[in-house]
C-alpha cells in the first residue's frame, strides 16, 4: 500500500541515514508530495538560514498515489527555502522518476547539511547508499543519466540529476530526469549542488497494493475515459502545450521582447506546424498517461543535424523564442536542448535576458557592463546559445544573470533599471501577459513560490464558458465569463490554489485536473480514487481542507521565512502603468486597475481566511490545526 | 474464432500503463516487476517496444516443460500453465525467444500473459491503442487500411509534383 511508503532522512554533513514510517496522522493532513515537502520544510529549516548554506534542507518526493493505477501518478516533487525568493522553493516534474522512487520503497527523502564531496544516492528495494560522484560533476544532466545507468549496470534505474549549472550555483539552476522532465521553477538544483548533491538513482520491484483492488482497477479505467475523452486531452496529445499558441497569440496574451508587445509580428514561422513539418519525431508519455503531451523532436539537416531533444513547450516557443524576438525554430529547438543539458530554469533566464535586452535597448547599460556583448534584438538568436553558456558556468555577464531578479539588480545597482524587470517575490515572470486578464495576474500575483501560473492558472476562465457552469466549477458565484472583468476571479484562483495542491500532494499531473477542461477529475474524483487505493476515508470537502492547508502553510513558511505580506502580492508595476498595445479588441489598450486588483485582492484574503495584510488569522490556523506548527510529528 | 493480441510499436508511447495494471490485475498490486508485459525503452534512440508473450503457435516452452505444465489452452487461443504440474524449474524462461516469461520471486512461481482469459486488461487501459485484441482474420486489415491510405497520399503527392 502507498501508506507503507518510508521517508527517509539523509544527513549529508555526517553521512547519517534514518528511515521512518510516515505517520498516518500526516498523510491525512498533508497526503504526501507537496503538501508533505512543506510540512518537512517548515520543521527541519532553521528559520531564517542563508539558502544556500548547509542549514537549508532539500525534499524529493513522490505524491500520495505515485506508481498506482491512477493514469499519470507519476509526478516527482523537490522543495528546499529558495535561493531566488527566499521563501517557497518548490518545483515538480513528470517522467518516471518517483514511480520507480516508489517501487523502492520511498516517498520522501530529506536531505539535510553538506557533503564535502560531490555525491549521489542510490535507492534500492528498501536500500539506501551515498556514494561518490566526483567522476559526475561537470557532466550534464543526459550523460549523468547514462553513466549512474552503466555504473549501477541497471537500464530500468531513473535518475533524477542536477547539471553544471547547479554545480555552479546558477540561483535558478533546476532538477532533471530523463530527456525532458524537469523541475524548473524556483532554484531547487541550485541547493541541490551547494549541498553537493548530484544525483538520486532509484530501482525497486516493491509493489503498491491497492486497499480495494477491483474497485481501483475499474474506477482507474473510467477515470482514464473521463480524461481521454476531453477535447483537450486530444489536442495535447496532438500539440502537446504549444496548442495554445495560437489562440494566446490571437488574443494578445504574449510577451514579445520583454515587455515591448503582447503579440508576434511573425508568428506563423514559430506555430507548432512548423514544427510538425520539419523536427516532430513522435509523442511520448510520462508514467501512466494516456495524454502523451511529449514530442520527440529531431533536426534532419543543415549545421545543428543530429541534434534531438524532447519537448519542446508552449513555455519553450516563448522562453527561447518570443521573449527574446526569436522566431526560428531551429534556434528555439538548440536553445531548448542547451538548456536541458546545464540544467536551469529557461522561464527564468528569458526573463532576465530579455531584461538586460531591453535595458541595453534603452541605454541603460551598455558594452562596458555587458563585457563587450552587444545585446541587440536583431541579434539575440546568434547570441543564445552563447549566453546560455555564459549563464550555466557564470561566464563575464552571465554571471550577473545567474542571480536572478533580486541579486542582479542589486548587484548592478541602478534604481532606473528596476521598472523593466518583471518578477514577484523575486521569481521572474513568464511567457504571459496578464493585464488584460485579472484571474491570471491575481494567481502569479499570489503565488507561494512567486510569479508562476501553476499554483492556480484557470486557464478555463479564458473560455468564456457560461456563468452557471463557472459557478458549478468554481463551488459558488458571482462569476464572470469575460476574463478581462474582475468579478468572482478571487474564487477561481482560491479553487485552483486548493486543486494543485491537492493534485501535487497526490502526485498525478494538473493536465488531469480542471486547468484545461472542466470535465476533469476533481474533489469527488479525487477522494474515490484516494479511497480504492490507500483505504483513507476523506470526503471532498475534507480535501478542500487539506488543499487549503497545505497552500496556508506554504503562506506561513513565506512569511517566516521571507516576511511576504500583502506589499508582495501585486504584479510588477508595469502591469499597472502601461496599456496593452495590441490583441482582441477586449484586451487592447487594457491596464491593471490597481484599485480593482486590491479589491480582488481583499475578496481573495477573505476566501482563506486570512487578515487584511495577507496573514492567515489565529482562527484560521486552528481550524486547518496549524495553530502548532512546526509540530515535529516525524 | 479465437482473437489474438496485437503490438504495433508505431503507436507506443512508453507510458507504461499496461506494466501497471497487468500487475494491478493479476497481482492486486502495482508492480511493473510483476507484470506480463513489459515496454522496453531506449528513450535516445526513440526505441518503446512494448514485449509481451506472443503465444507462440510452436511454443519453445511447451516444447521443453519437463512436467507438460505449459500447454496450448485452444480455448482461448493461448499458451497456458497448469500450476499443479509446474515444478518451477525456469527452463521455459531460458527457451523463450522474447524473454516474455518471469519468475515470481516471492510467490516462487512462473509468471506470463495469460490474456486475462480473454479479457486483457493492458489492451483496455492501452490509450493509443497500440496493444488491441482482435479476430485473428482481421488482424492485419486495420495495418492494411492504415499503409493503404498513407501510400495513396504519398502516390498523389508524387503525381502532383511531378510536372507531365
Amino acid at each position: 500500500m502507498p501508506l507503507t511508503r518510508k521517508i527517509v532522512f539523509v544527513d549529508l554533513s555526517s553521512g547519517k541515514i534514518r528511515k521512518e514510517r510516515i505517520p498516518e496522522k500526516l498523510r491525512r493532513l498533508y497526503l504526501g508530495g507537496r503538501g508533505l515537502d512543506i510540512y518537512l520544510l517548515h520543521n527541519y529549516i532553521k528559520p531564517g538560514c542563508d539558502p544556500l548554506s548547509p542549514d537549508n534542507v532539500v525534499t524529493v518526493s513522490g505524491g500520495l498515489l505515485c506508481g498506482s493505477v491512477v493514469p499519470a501518478a507519476g509526478r516527482c516533487h523537490s522543495g528546499a527555502k529558495s535561493p531566488l525568493t527566499n521563501g517557497v522553493g518548490s518545483t515538480n516534474m513528470g517522467g518516471f522518476f518517483s514511480p520507480e522512487l516508489t517501487f523502492a520503497g520511498f516517498h520522501h527523502i530529506v536531505f539535510t547539511g553538506k557533503s564535502d564531496k560531490p555525491v549521489y544516492l542510490w535507492v534500492h528495494n528498501g536500500e539506501i547508499e551515498i556514494r561518490d560522484a566526483r567522476h559526475l560533476w561537470g557532466k550534464d544532466c543526459f550523460e549523468t543519466q547514462r553513466l549512474i545507468r552503466e555504473e549501477l549496470g541497471d537500464e530500468e534505474i531513473q535518475v533524477m540529476c542536477v547539471g553544471p549549472a547547479a554545480e555552479n550555483l546558477v540561483r535558478f539552476a533546476n532538477v532533471r530526469t530523463g530527456l525532458k522532465n524537469t523541475g524548473g521553477r524556483s532554484g531547487v538544483g541550485c541547493v541541490w549542488g551547494s549541498k553537493n548533491l548530484k544525483a538520486i538513482a532509484a530501482r525497486g520491484t516493491m509493489g503498491v497494493s491497492n486497499r480495494y483492488p477491483q474497485e481501483a482497477l475499474e474506477y482507474a479505467q473510467k477515470w482514464q475515459k473521463q480524461v481521454v475523452n476531453t477535447k483537450v486531452a486530444e489536442a495535447l496529445g496532438y500539440d502537446g502545450t504549444m496548442f495554445i499558441w495560437n489562440v494566446t497569440n490571437t488574443v494578445g496574451l504574449l510577451r514579445y521582447r520583454n515587455f515591448a508587445f503582447n503579440q508576434l509580428e511573425d508568428w506563423e514561422s514559430l506555430a507548432v506546424e512548423k514544427f510538425h513539418e520539419k523536427y516532430h519525431v513522435g509523442v511520448v508519455g510520462c508514467f501512466g498517461c494516456p495524454v502523451h503531451c511529449r514530442h520527440q523532436w529531431r533536426i534532419k539537416e543543415g549545421p545543428l543535424a543530429g541534434l534531438y531533444g524532447e519537448g519542446p513547450e508552449y513555455n519553450t516557443q516563448m522562453c527561447m523564442g518570443g521573449i527574446l524576438g526569436i522566431t526560428d525554430w531551429e534556434t528555439v529547438l538548440h536553445g531548448s536542448h542547451l538548456v536541458d543539458k546545464y540544467g536551469f530554469d529557461m522561464a527564468e533566464f528569458s526573463n532576465i535576458a530579455a531584461w538586460a535586452f531591453e535595458l541595453f535597448e534603452k541605454g541603460i547599460i551598455n558594452e562596458s557592463e555587458t563585457g563587450g556583448l552587444k545585446l541587440e534584438w536583431a541579434n539575440a538568436g546568434k547570441l543564445l546559445p552563447k549566453l546560455l553558456e555564459m549563464v550555466a558556468y557564470r561566464k563575464g555577464f552571465g554571471d550577473l544573470l545567474a542571480e536572478g531578479p533580486y541579486r542582479a539588480l542589486k548587484r548592478l545597482g541602478k534604481p532606473e533599471a528596476e521598472y523593466y524587470l518583471l518578477h514577484i517575490k523575486g521569481l521572474g515572470n513568464m511567457l504571459s501577459d496578464e493585464r488584460a486578464t485579472p484571474a491570471l495576474a491575481l494567481g502569479i500575483a499570489t503565488s507561494t513560490r512567486g510569479c508562476d501560473h501553476l499554483r492556480s492558472r484557470p486557464a478555463i476562465d479564458l473560455y468564456h464558458l457560461p456563468e452557471k457552469i463557472l459557478e458549478e466549477v468554481f463551488d459558488g458565484g458571482p462569476m464572470d465569463s469575460n476574463f478581462t472583468s474582475y468579478v468572482g476571479k478571487a474564487r477561481e484562483i482560491w479553487v485552483m490554489e486548493r486543486i494543485y495542491a491537492l493534485v501535487d500532494s497526490i502526485g498525478t499531473c494538473k493536465f488531469h485536473s480542471i486547468f484545461f477542461s472542466p470535465h476533469m477529475p476533481k474533489f469527488e474524483e479525487y477522494a474515490k480514487m484516494i479511497r480504492y487505493i490507500t483505504g483513507m476515508e476523506f470526503t471532498p470537502q475534507e480535501l478542500r481542507e487539506v488543499g487549503e492547508r497545505i497552500y496556508t502553510l506554504e503562506r506561513m513558511f513565506n512569511h517566516r521565512e521571507a516576511s511576504y505580506s500583502r506589499k508582495d502580492d501585486y504584479v510588477p508595476e508595469r502591469y499597472f502603468a502601461e496599456a496593452v498595445p495590441g490583441g482582441f479588441p477586449i484586451v487592447k489598450g487594457v491596464r491593471m486597475d490597481r484599485e480593482k486588483f486590491d479589491q480582488m485582492l481583499d475578496e481573495y484574503y477573505a476566501f482563506h481566511g486570512w487578515d487584511k495584510d495577507g496573514t492567515p488569522t489565529d482562527e484560521t490556523l486552528k481550524k486547518l490545526g496549524l495553530d502548532k506548527e512546526p509540530s515535529h510529528i516525524v | 474464432m479465437p482473437k489474438i493480441l496485437t503490438v504495433d510499436i508505431g503507436k507506443c508511447t512508453g507510458c507504461r500503463l499496461c506494466e501497471v495494471v497487468c500487475s494491478a490485475k493479476h497481482e492486486r498490486a502495482s508492480n511493473p516487476a510483476k507484470a506480463r508485459i513489459h515496454i522496453i525503452k531506449l528513450e535516445d534512440d526513440r526505441i518503446l517496444v512494448p514485449v509481451v508473450c506472443n503465444h507462440c503457435e510452436e511454443a519453445p516452452c511447451i516444447v521443453v516443460c519437463p512436467t507438460h505444465a505449459r500447454f496450448r489452452d485452444e480455448r482461448i487461443g493461448r499458451v497456458a500453465v497448469n500450476y499443479d504440474r509446474c515444478i518451477g524449474c525456469k527452463v521455459c524462461m531460458t527457451v523463450c525467444p522474447f524473454g516474455a516469461i518471469a519468475f515470481d520471486w516471492e510467490a516462487k512461481r512462473i509468471i506470463s500473459c495469460n490474456l486475462c482469459d480473454g479479457d486483457p486488461t493492458c489492451v483496455k487501459f492501452c490509450a493509443t491503442q497500440a496493444l488491441q485484441y482482435v479476430e485473428a482474420a482481421a488482424a492485419n486489415q486495420r495495418r492494411q487500411r492504415e499503409i493503404a491510405i498513407r501510400l495513396h497520399k504519398s502516390l498523389q503527392e508524387f503525381a502532383l509534383s511531378i510536372n507531365w
